[in-house]
């Protein structure tokens, strides 16, 4: 543990650099602890730098090395407002969510990351820890469980950046007939995590994700026999076959952040108003859903922007 | 408000007494000489030399036994390290009767009419949280478990502790304070995951890299201790700051993952663990796929503190490993002898510095 053996006598470090989350999570959960010159083996070298989140700062980088071809040549990422983003302390970011295997995820933490060089930590359903490689994957590129808990020891705690879909499972699985429609926004848990941890809510509209993977139709039945929230027939299956189900079409991507939302309210408190949450929670879809049209009426083209 | 006060000379009953912990436990009570009596309990022989400790067989743990022993000592303190944790010690049968007939027992004889109990110890375990995929980074105290048990372990755990809290209802009188420990891991405990990680091949599910938390065996029996004389009541977890991944766990110890498959595993776990190949027992399996996180602040503020953090654990049991295979089979290991014990407790002939007891005692405890 990185926290304790900074005080610890005769540690070989050979520690790997690790994520300053890892730091400052360790630090507050070994807070009280003391150096003791009874425990003669204390070896506190790690050999991973996988942090308290299952995050590995390596495989974050080995993805973003991945990723950014496709980021880059693929969708072409165009940002808008970046600069809005807090540089420092925590901000709950939160985005429309669309096309059946969702590209807002990774476009959202991969562009922050290598444009403001920030961690973000992906908020997602539980589903995904429970397939074997990819949950492993997934929890060591940044995902976490979308948790109330999880979130505030992100937010308040590590003021980290965390990103939320507040549509959920509902948003891409969506067919391509409802493109570009909001769906409802949960029950606003996004918002009272946002004022029980003190930091801003920070939207971020997207428009392509859409059209990278176009939902024809469910097949609520396979949905239910594989045990996936959905199961989608898109049109990159149509058109390419098996391969349709990975690869996703070259829209081009944009984004646009828009101004960060705070709220009034003191932070820790045990339960705050449910109509002051949920006046906040419309308001930031109802803003969101106008940005996402804004951008779409200015967009000349699907594939070129 | 009822605790005991830290001048108190303390009577202390441990059961348990015959297990891994309970000696241990014992044994650390004896170096404190402001505790006058400890009594240990147990059903089989001990396994560690006890110097002062008054060990006492019994056969069942019912409760008009359990009465008289506490109304006997006067007991002002049960420590509770009977808990079954580990599902291949025993059938579900057993298992049952220890945690939950047993606990129930002795929570009857430590509220008898009459009682002279003021604090209880119970060390319970992480396991009452489960590991499931919508786990929590951390689980605190006041947090339930995300799923219903599906192991006997879990469900016999649960319901002793139920049984805790109850008797902590009745008896405002009695300080109750229960501890869950996280994974253990120390150079002379035998549990499933130690044994897998002290093999050249270690189990692993396809796919699933869980992280783990730790603590040492050493900080379990001072934590015990802690709570024994120094933390008040509450239900605290305990484990070693950090978690790291199963695969960062293995490569400490040296020994290889072999990746099992995650479908199906109740169908070759059980015959694997018969075979002595791995060992899989039911509550390992959640564990091994989604891992368990513990926040143990509560615990620290008491004052506790850890020598040891999760990924120092594992060093320290990996440093254990290899001295293990490094040496050869140490000698004869403790044997208990009833009448060796007995003797040296209680017959004329011994001779007894004056400085032994605190409070000089020419012949030790009398017998009636």
């Amino acid at each position: 543990m990185v926290g304790v053996g900074e005080h610890k006598p005769a540690v070989t470090d050979t520690r790997l650099p690790v994520d300053p989350a890892a730091e400052n999570g360790n630090r507050a959960n070994g807070a009280a602890q003391d150096p003791d010159p009874t425990a003669p083996h204390a070896n506190s070298s790690r050999f991973s730098d996988v942090d308290e989140w299952g995050r590995s700062e390596r495989m974050r980088r080995l993805a973003r090395q991945l990723y950014d071809p496709i980021y880059r040549s693929w969708f072409r990422v165009e940002w808008e407002g970046l600069e809005k983003i807090p540089t420092e302390g925590g901000a709950l970011l939160v985005a429309d969510h669309a096309g059946a295997i969702p590209h807002d995820a990774p476009v959202i933490m991969h562009g922050i990351e290598s444009e403001l060089d920030r961690a973000v930590y992906g908020m997602a359903d539980y589903f995904f820890r429970t397939v074997p490689v990819i949950g492993t994957m997934w929890s060591r590129t940044g995902g976490v469980v979308a948790n109330p808990h999880n979130a505030y020891r992100l937010l308040r705690e590590q003021g980290q950046l965390a990103l939320v879909f507040p549509e959920g499972t509902k948003g891409p699985s969506k067919t391509f007939a409802e493109r570009y429609q909001l769906r409802r926004f949960g029950r606003g848990g996004f918002v009272e995590i946002a004022m029980r941890a003190g930091v801003p809510i920070v939207p971020i509209a997207v428009v392509g994700s859409e059209e990278a993977m176009p939902i024809l139709f469910r097949i609520p039945a396979l949905g239910r026999l594989l045990r996936l929230p959905y199961f989608p027939v898109t049109a990159n299956m149509v058109a390419m076959g098996p391969l349709g189900i990975l690869v996703p079409f070259p829209a081009k991507l944009k984004l646009r952040v828009m101004d960060p939302v705070t709220f009034d309210v003191p932070p820790d408190l045990g339960r705050y108003s449910g109509s002051k949450v949920m006046e906040a929670a419309e308001k930031i879809r109802a803003d969101l859903q106008q940005t996402v049209y804004d951008l779409l009426s200015e967009r000349r083209s699907v594939w070129f922007g | 408000m009822s605790g005991l006060a830290d001048h108190d000379r303390r009577r202390i009953l441990v059961i348990g007494a015959d297990t891994f912990w309970g000696g241990r436990v014992a044994q650390a009570f004896e170096a404190d000489e402001k505790i006058e009596v400890i009594v240990g309990l147990g059903a089989t022989d001990p396994s560690v030399a006890l110097d002062r400790t008054d060990f006492v067989k019994v056969s069942d743990h019912a409760y008009s036994t359990l009465n008289r022993i506490v109304s006997a000592i006067g007991a002002d303190t049960i420590v509770h390290t009977g808990l079954m944790v580990d599902s291949t010690l025993g059938s579900s049968n057993r298992l049952h009767d220890t945690n939950v007939i047993g606990t129930l027992n002795l929570l009857a004889a430590a509220g008898a009419p009459g009682s002279t109990v003021r604090k209880l110890v119970v060390k319970s375990s992480g396991l009452v949280y489960g590991a499931t995929s919508r786990d929590p980074y951390a689980f605190t105290e006041s947090m339930t478990r995300s799923g219903p048990p599906r192991t006997s372990v879990e469900r016999s755990l649960l319901d002793a502790e139920a049984l805790v809290w109850d008797f902590a209802q009745d008896s405002p009188g009695v300080d109750v304070t229960l501890l869950r420990f996280a994974n253990v891991l120390g150079a002379d405990l035998n549990t499933p995951l130690s044994r897998n990680l002290s093999r050249s091949v270690c189990p692993s599910l396809f796919g699933y890299d869980p992280l783990l938390q730790f603590i040492e065996q050493g900080d379990v029996v001072r934590a015990l201790v802690h709570a024994t004389l120094r933390a008040e009541a509450g239900t605290f977890n305990v484990g070693g700051a950090g978690r790291l991944p199963l695969s960062e766990v293995a490569s400490i110890c040296g020994t290889r993952i072999v990746p099992l498959p995650p479908w199906q595993v109740g169908m070759y776990a059980g015959p694997l663990g018969r075979l002595g190949v791995f060992d899989l027992p039911p509550e390992l399996v959640p564990l091994l796929r989604y891992g368990r996180g513990m926040d143990t602040k509560r615990f620290a503020d008491t004052g506790f503190e850890y020598r040891y953090s999760s990924v120092e654990a594992v060093h320290a049991f990996a440093r254990a490993i290899r001295l293990r295979k490094g040496a050869g089979r140490p000698g004869e290991q403790f044997t208990y002898q009833e009448d060796v014990e007995h003797f040296l407790r209680h017959a004329r002939s011994v001779a007894r510095p004056p400085t032994e007891r605190a409070e000089p005692e020419p012949a030790g405890p009398e017998l009636p």
